[in-house]
């Protein structure tokens, strides 16, 4: 879509834009209305807002999806071990039913929203938006968005969140991003999850996944990490560090430039 | 199934556009849809049929147009069509390349009845029967 003023006309789709403006005549004379809108325009519009408040408040917001049991929640659990002492940071988990991933993040000692969306098959930016209204955004550096398991409808809703990462776990298979390349081409991280099950599941070569992410023209790192041996966390950590330095930069640049 | 979802959406767009043209049918609702959009063209139509009904366009058809996947490659600047899998060019085969068409997730545009307040000699005229919809 068009980056720069919104108005979603691309090279492939402006042929489609009928003359006379907004308002036309087809040829058997009926009235026609030019709109030229994302389907989802409320819900980016929402997105927006929610990008807004983070940034005010200069909170790091990561998006996090995968399949379902591909390790988003252990990761995390992992993350705020290695990080409480230093960071504070909160989770909003969705997911169909139950509060379980919420009750495992609290037990770490950070606080968790837990999102039920019913039959809803992810997360949008308004059921975020609302979650956000149960969160101290002044108090936090890292709000972590665990997405509902699932590689292909998560992929369709900007949430506001800053960055989008994609777990792809060694049991599924290295070939996931040409099976599922709108969830993989939005991603700015892949994280290659139960890296320790790599000795016993040899058809998994992360080679082989980096190159499928490049054939979507995709420039996103890829981590190899396992949240149970700890193995490749560093690497992570220091993502987030980094991630956190830039939009410190970006908010500092921001409120010193002249109104 | 975010086809529903994103079904609802839509109509909450043609229900507010037609409110504002005072429409009083909607006919046809025209939309642009890539690949790459994660939006499933034969779900949306099911959905469709379901998200209109009772609404001002339960009786219009939807024209989804299929955009292309497109690239343009940023080394030797060529535009390709490509796979929705594989985004290199299909020129030079470099895998740096720019997505120009095939993401579309769009409302292009609405054709509709308007209301017609002081003509109502010429009522019959203007209220033309809806083109025949997708479903039935």
């Amino acid at each position: 879509m068009c980056d720069t003023c919104g108005c979603n006309v691309t090279p492939g789709n402006a042929h489609l834009v009928q003359p006379g403006g907004r308002l036309s005549k087809t040829e058997n004379g009926h009235d026609a209305v030019d709109v030229l809108h994302g389907l989802l325009d409320a819900n980016d519009h929402t997105a927006a807002h929610n990008r807004e408040h983070f940034h005010k408040h200069g909170v790091l917001a990561i998006n996090l999806m995968s399949s379902p049991g591909a390790g988003k929640t252990s990761l995390l659990e992992a993350t705020i071990d290695a990080l409480k002492d230093e960071l504070a940071m909160a989770v909003i988990e969705g997911d169909l039913e139950t509060e379980n991933d919420a009750g495992r993040i609290r037990s770490h000692g950070v606080p968790a929203i837990q999102i039920t969306t019913g039959s809803a098959c992810h997360l949008d930016a308004h059921m975020v938006h609302d979650a956000l209204h149960q969160l101290d955004l002044q108090k936090l550096d890292i709000v972590f968005i665990e997405n509902v398991g699932n590689l292909v409808c998560p992929a369709s809703f900007d949430l506001g969140q800053q960055r989008n990462i994609t777990l792809l776990s060694v049991p599924e298979g290295d070939d996931k991003p040409a099976k599922y390349p709108v969830m993989f081409r939005t991603a700015d991280l892949v994280l290659l999850s139960k890296s320790d099950l790599l000795p016993v599941l040899d058809d998994f070569n992360p080679d082989n996944a980096r190159r499928y992410l490049r054939d979507l023209a995709s420039s996103a790192p890829v981590y190899e990490l396992s949240a149970k041996n700890a193995a490749g966390m560093d690497a992570w950590i220091h993502w987030l560090h980094a991630e956190l330095a830039a939009l410190e930069h970006r908010s500092g640049r921001l409120a010193t430039e002249p109104a | 199934m975010h086809e529903l979802a994103i079904c609802q959406a839509l109509m909450e767009q043609v229900e507010r556009i037609a409110q504002e043209e005072q429409a009083d049918q909607v006919l046809t609702i025209h939309l642009a849809i890539g690949p790459l959009s994660g939006v499933e063209p034969g779900l949306l139509e099911q959905a469709f049929y379901v998200a209109r009904a009772g609404s001002i366009a339960a009786r219009a058809e939807l024209v989804i147009e299929s955009m292309p996947v497109q690239v343009s490659c940023s080394q030797c600047g060529q535009l390709s069509d490509a796979l929705p899998g594989r985004l290199v060019c299909g020129h030079c085969g470099d895998w740096r390349t720019r997505l120009v068409s095939g993401d579309e997730m769009n409302l292009l545009h609405i054709e509709l009845v308007r209301q017609t307040r002081e003509n109502t000699a010429g009522a019959q005229d203007s209220f033309a029967p809806a083109r025949r919809s997708c479903n039935s």
